[in-house]
């Protein structure tokens, strides 16, 4: 049987993703009390019926584990991505509006962050900032924003030289007219678009950067530390203290990234011949 | 008034090839003034220069003998483009589209055969010289004085263009606004214009 046409069924894996998403989310926040409590009865269990993920070294539930770290880093990316994406908003319209003096200069820090490995600038700055939530947020924020910086800029010239803005100025209309009739209708399909596809890398960065003990602190049960942490114990057979919490970091990537490709199909259909 | 252009040079940057020289220009707004010259000459950047688009290197476009940008925000002179699709916005409906003209009468819209039906569709669901019709609409606002018509019926039919040109020839001539038409076509200008000005001779 058929199922409807390509954008229903477009329409429908957006909505499946981000219900799933959802749904991780929740349940990290309602599980983080269960992911804390160590019972010495129950160390070392395989998987199997009552913990599904098994269990660690201390009785942890890694289930109840995996999916509060998830949900932390779900939190953290949203937080990080929304962000960085409003750094991006601001200076990719103040580069493609400011005059060529400030242009030149937001080019130039835009070259300079991507021109850095994107770890090594987040580690310096999550360094620096403390480490921990804050210090992760503020890395992942100021690290992000270029490349959407850039495709907002390029945008908003391409969208100023268009005859209809250059009409509209003729015919009188005010700037906030032109801004908000003109640009916005286009921007922000890119823009939501941008911002969803931030996600993903905000949540594997910050995995990252905690593996390697440089973002969030080792009592809380993120995503990172439950890897690290796993490491040591791979080489003792464990291996579903480092499987199933990597798959779920991989299913959640790539949720975020089939939201944000089945959004862009939806509000901008004819990039799909890109 | 009268519609000045005195001693226009102009290029597109300094790179480029020098497109307009010393040009001078007149006509009042009782006139229709038909404008024929070769391809590459320069008519289309002449129009935008004239409306203001563009600000030429030297000389200056003077109305009533004062310069068009001390009209205010609205341009007295309004051009209507060779391509009515680069001057819509797609992602607005033609209702939009028409709100931006100042204040255009229903009249208008509907002697130049605009259906009500049409104000509810995007760009993209009309064809050209439905499109253009909009156009032309737009720039016939009340504070229009002069109209640059830049090659607009060259993509149109013969009937759509005959019906485009006898509606602007008693537009024009009913609100006595200037009509300066733009074309390759000879027959066509000296069918509509008062006067034709031939470039290539």
């Amino acid at each position: 049987m058929k199922m409807g046409n390509g954008r229903i069924r477009t329409a429908v894996f957006f909505g499946a993703a981000v219900l799933l998403l959802a749904g991780i989310t929740l349940a990290g926040f309602l599980l983080s009390r269960e992911a804390m409590v160590t019972d010495f009865s129950r160390k070392d269990l395989a998987p199997g019926l009552p913990y599904l993920f098994g269990t660690d070294w201390l009785g942890r539930d890694m289930l109840a584990r995996a999916l509060t770290g998830l949900s932390m880093s779900i939190r953290l990316g949203l937080l990080a991505a929304g962000i960085s994406s409003l750094i991006a908003l601001g200076l990719g319209i103040a580069s493609a509006t400011m005059g060529r003096a400030v242009d030149s200069v937001i080019t130039f820090i835009i070259d300079l962050v991507m021109g850095i490995p994107h770890i090594l600038l987040l580690i310096l700055i999550s360094y620096a900032c403390g480490k921990g939530f804050q210090g992760v947020v503020i890395g992942v924020s100021l690290t992000h924003w270029t490349s959407l910086a850039r495709l907002i800029r390029g945008e908003v010239l391409q969208l100023r030289e268009t005859g209809y803005v250059k009409m509209a100025e003729k015919l009188g209309m005010s700037r906030f007219h032109i801004a908000w009739k003109h640009m916005f209708p286009h921007l922000f399909p890119q823009f939501l678009v941008g911002l969803i596809l931030l996600f993903p890398h905000a949540i594997l960065h910050e995995a990252s950067i905690t593996f390697l003990g440089f973002g969030l602190s080792p009592e809380q049960p993120a995503i990172g530390i439950i890897l690290s942490e796993s490491m040591k114990y791979l080489a003792m057979g464990k291996w579903w203290l480092a499987v199933f919490p990597g798959l779920l970091l991989v299913l959640t990537v790539v949720l975020f990234d089939t939201a944000g490709e089945s959004l862009r199909k939806l509000l901008n259909p004819g990039s799909t011949h890109d | 008034m009268v519609l000045e252009a005195k001693h226009i040079s102009f290029r597109y940057g300094k790179e480029s090839r020098q497109i307009l020289e010393d040009f001078s220009f007149r006509m009042t707004q009782e006139e229709r003034l038909g404008l024929i010259a070769p391809s590459g000459f320069g008519k289309t950047t002449f129009c935008k220069i004239l409306a203001g688009y563009e600000k030429p290197d030297a000389g200056e476009i003077l109305l009533e003998g004062r310069p068009l940008s001390s009209f205010g925000r609205y341009c007295p002179v309004q051009m209507i483009w060779q391509h009515p699709e680069q001057v819509v916005n797609p992602r607005l409906k033609m209702r939009k589209v028409l709100e931006e003209g100042d204040g255009v009468e229903p009249r208008i819209i509907e002697e130049l055969g605009i259906e009500p039906d049409w104000l509810n569709r995007y760009p993209g669901e009309l064809s050209g010289g439905e499109l253009q019709r909009f156009c032309i609409a737009r720039a016939l606002g009340e504070r229009t004085r002069f109209l640059l018509a830049d090659e607009i019926s060259t993509m149109l039919d013969l009937i759509t263009q005959s019906q485009i040109w006898s509606f602007l020839i008693q537009e024009v001539e009913r609100r006595g606004i200037g009509l300066l038409a733009v074309s390759h076509s000879r027959p066509l200008l000296e069918r509509v214009c008062t006067r034709v000005w031939d470039l290539e001779e």
